[in-house]
């Protein structure tokens, strides 16, 4: 059956790089009460095309709706699952922390551990660059913390799935008489199954 | 302009007419003015001028909801754009094929806050299927078409495009887009089918409930029903997608369904619903919704299953498709305790006997020949005439069943009756609903249409309102009461050169609706009613359908009110 505990699920979408996109996929979360957690978007390497990687929080049966109510979007060519497979993720954090004459050995070494690097070097403070993923971010922070944290700021998590299959096949940009994009009619793909627990029947 | 001149106007409406629309419905203004001047260079369109935009997108609705097609409109920027959002947003509820055109400041004027500006597309945003700006002239009929298919396909809904007036006036040098063609629904998964198939073989108390998304699959539906001989439960928007004079047929569902709906969901072993979307109004408490029931979904929106009630087994797909495979294999359950019980049930909705509302609406619609579409407004007639109203086709009942418009059923009726002319086109209104359209009047005569009929009941009150308020709120009749200030209904009509009739009683009744129908013009009936019916059977809001109220129960508190006060 469902998971009905909530949690946080990693969800992509690839959009067309419409007007209003953006305004669209956060106006649908709003007005039906999802919430998203994180939300980075960038473009893609295919012309046209923006992908989104959110992280949405609710239990399985709402992430699922929500990702129902994503396909049908006129500008939602693709919404991927990444909880149903193996994928890699990273968020960039920007990290300044206060230092003193005292400290700043110490941090430094604390930084060099978490391999982050040092991007801007001031007389009071140091600010670090570190990727990885949400468990990593979060440490690093927490060991941060008692030097004097002066300000954050996250990327958010973005991911991709794992292996050599990408997400969207090439062929889906360039089929058909125009240039113009195909929405994604195939609906729910069949690796649902192992996260819904019961036998996919679309 | 001379002919020879293609702009961006004139490309809206050559593709419009390549995509073989002939009507569409607007109201002019000065940020559509070109595309108004265009269309005098296409007299092949007919243009409906309605009195408020509100008028002309319900009349394109009514005409989508009767066809089944697509239903044009065309508005100004800013204020004729925001007129269309009620519009809007009750053909998103209800899957109608809309599009909606507006036209919009010039492109530099766009984002300063200009004379007639609306972000309409902003606003719009969550009530159509998708909108666009166009923002180059050479795309408008590329828009345009896509903006028709994707309002036509899968699950219907509107589509509104704003085309800024500088592109409007622009010189056009492409080609006229052609329509695309419709894209196949997507074929149920065989194993589910198999799966639904086995468990209607084991059923002992199975019910069919079919919605508004299975109006194209009546045919399929009622084979599917008959081959299995199970009953068919039709939902507000469902009414003609099974035939009323079917045996098997067990009226409507939910808060004003029939006792034998209900019953028979809340009792149901297996409930197979077809294009539908268990709206609140049809479950009751979700979770005394068919309890025992494993259901089956039939449905193209894969959103809507599992949204509300827990699915057994999901089948995605047209219901005119999957009804047709699930005819295959049928086998006739011969399930005579289940219908013997149900039997039981139907003779416990009864007709009504004495002078109210529900007497008056009964005395209308049975009057209806299988043709003839009726509309309704929204409201306490509304549950009236679908509780009443015998189908046998589809898209012969027009309503507002998602968003509940007050005001919609006056023009879809227009719509519906410039879209058949050769058929009676009867909408059923209160008297306050009717009061938010009753500008089109105005349409009927402009156009001399003869074949509007409206019944105004009138019971003095916002009669539904005035229901809750009686059963929920101590009688307490709070800004409910119309009496003193509602207009003489036949002067109104007169004024327009509408005849019509009256009748206040049930000894009037049967010569007012004979003068009304045979009139060779549009004619206008009230039906004068008493103030405090109500409608029965009901499931209180929050209350499970196997909660219904059969019938009303005994006044206990005293009204409250400008107008009872005053009797009192």
């Amino acid at each position: 059956m469902t998971d009905p505990t909530p949690r946080d699920h990693l969800v992509s979408a690839l959009v067309r790089d419409e007007p209003r996109v953006l305004t669209r996929i956060t106006s649908l979360f709003g007005r039906r009460g999802y919430n998203i957690r994180s939300l980075s978007v960038g473009s893609t390497e295919h012309p046209g095309v923006s992908r989104m990687t959110f992280v949405v929080t609710g239990d399985r049966g709402v992430v699922e709706q929500a990702m129902r109510q994503l396909e049908k979007l006129h500008d939602v060519i693709r919404i991927i699952d990444h909880s149903l497979e193996k994928y890699v993720d990273r968020e960039l954090v920007l990290v300044k922390v206060a230092i003193t004459p005292e400290s700043r050995v110490e941090v430094r070494q604390i930084a060099e551990d978490f391999r982050a690097r040092i991007v801007d070097v001031g007389r009071h403070a140091l600010t670090f660059e570190v990727t990885g993923d949400e468990g990593k971010i979060t440490a690093f922070i927490e060991q941060m913390r008692p030097f004097g944290i002066l300000e954050t700021m996250r990327t958010g998590r973005v991911a991709l799935t794992r292996g050599s299959n990408a997400d969207i096949p090439a062929h889906v940009y360039h089929e058909g008489e125009t240039q113009a994009l195909k929405p994604a009619v195939e609906g729910i793909e069949p690796r649902e199954e192992k996260a819904r627990g019961v036998p996919n029947l679309f | 302009m001379t002919q020879g001149d293609m702009t961006g106007a004139k490309a809206l409406w050559a593709t419009l007419v390549g995509h073989g629309i002939t009507t569409v419905f607007g109201y002019p203004g000065g940020a559509i003015m070109p595309v108004y001047d265009a269309l005098t260079f296409y007299p092949e369109m007919r243009h409906i001028l309605a009195r408020h935009e509100q008028g002309a997108i319900h009349a394109a609705e009514g005409w989508a909801k009767a066809t089944g097609e697509i239903g044009v409109c065309l508005a100004t920027s800013g204020p004729g754009a925001t007129n269309l959002v009620t519009g809007l947003a009750d053909a998103m509820m209800d899957s109608v094929p809309l599009l909606a055109i507006t036209g919009n400041v010039a492109r530099h004027l766009m984002g300063t806050d200009a004379f007639q500006e609306a972000d309409i597309t902003g606003i719009t945003l969550p009530i159509t299927k998708h909108n666009y700006v166009v923002r180059d002239v050479e795309e408008l009929p590329q828009v345009i078409a896509e903006a028709i298919r994707i309002a036509r396909s899968g699950r219907p809904g509107p589509v509104l495009v704003d085309i800024p007036k500088d592109i409007q006036l622009a010189a056009y040098q492409g080609e006229i887009a052609t329509p695309h063609a419709r894209p196949e629904a997507p074929a149920p998964a065989p194993e589910a089918l198999e799966r639904a198939r086995e468990l209607l073989r084991s059923a002992k108390k199975p019910v069919i409930m079919v919605g508004g998304g299975a109006l194209d699959a009546a045919a399929e539906v009622t084979a599917l029903a008959r081959a299995w001989d199970i009953p068919v439960i039709t939902t507000l928007m469902g009414l003609g997608a099974f035939p009323s004079s079917d045996p098997l047929w067990l009226g409507m569902p939910g808060m004003h369904g029939s006792v034998a709906a209900n019953r028979a969901i809340s009792e149901a072993d297996v409930l197979l619903g077809i294009g539908l979307r268990f709206d609140d109004r049809v479950t009751g408490r979700v979770n005394g919704f068919a309890p025992n029931a494993a259901i089956i979904h039939v449905e193209l929106d894969a959103a809507e299953i599992g949204k509300i009630v827990r699915t057994h087994v999901p089948v995605r797909g047209d219901a005119r498709v999957a009804a047709r495979l699930l005819t295959e294999g049928a086998q006739n359950l011969d399930l005579p305790e289940w219908k013997a019980q149900i039997e039981e049930w139907k003779t416990r909705t009864q007709r009504p006997d004495h002078w109210g509302a529900a007497y008056g609406v009964q005395a209308v619609v049975e009057r209806l020949g299988p043709d003839d579409i009726l509309s309704s407004d929204v409201g306490q007639h509304q549950m009236l005439a679908a509780q009443l109203a015998r189908f046998e086709r589809p898209r012969r009942w027009l309503n507002s069943g998602g968003l509940g418009t007050m005001g919609f059923g006056f023009p879809a009726a227009i719509g519906a009756a410039l879209a058949e002319p050769g058929v009676r086109s009867v909408v059923i209104a209160g008297d306050g609903g009717f009061q938010m359209t009753a500008q089109e009047l105005a349409t009927l005569k402009m156009y001399d249409i003869r074949n509007v009929k409206i019944c105004i009941v009138n019971n003095s009150y916002l009669g539904m309102v005035r229901q809750w308020q009686e059963m929920f709120h101590g009688r307490r009749y709070s800004e409910v009461w119309l009496g003193d200030s509602n207009p003489d209904f036949l002067k109104l009509a007169d004024a327009y050169d509408v005849p019509g009739y009256r009748a206040s009683s049930a000894e009037e009744l049967p010569a007012a609706i004979d003068a009304w129908l045979a009139d060779p013009k549009s004619a206008l009936l009230e039906i004068v009613v008493p103030h405090e019916h109500a409608v029965f059977p009901m499931v209180p809001a929050g209350a499970a359908l196997s909660e219904m109220l059969e019938a009303e129960p005994p006044r206990t508190a005293q009204p409250v009110s400008q107008k009872e006060a005053k009797d009192a």
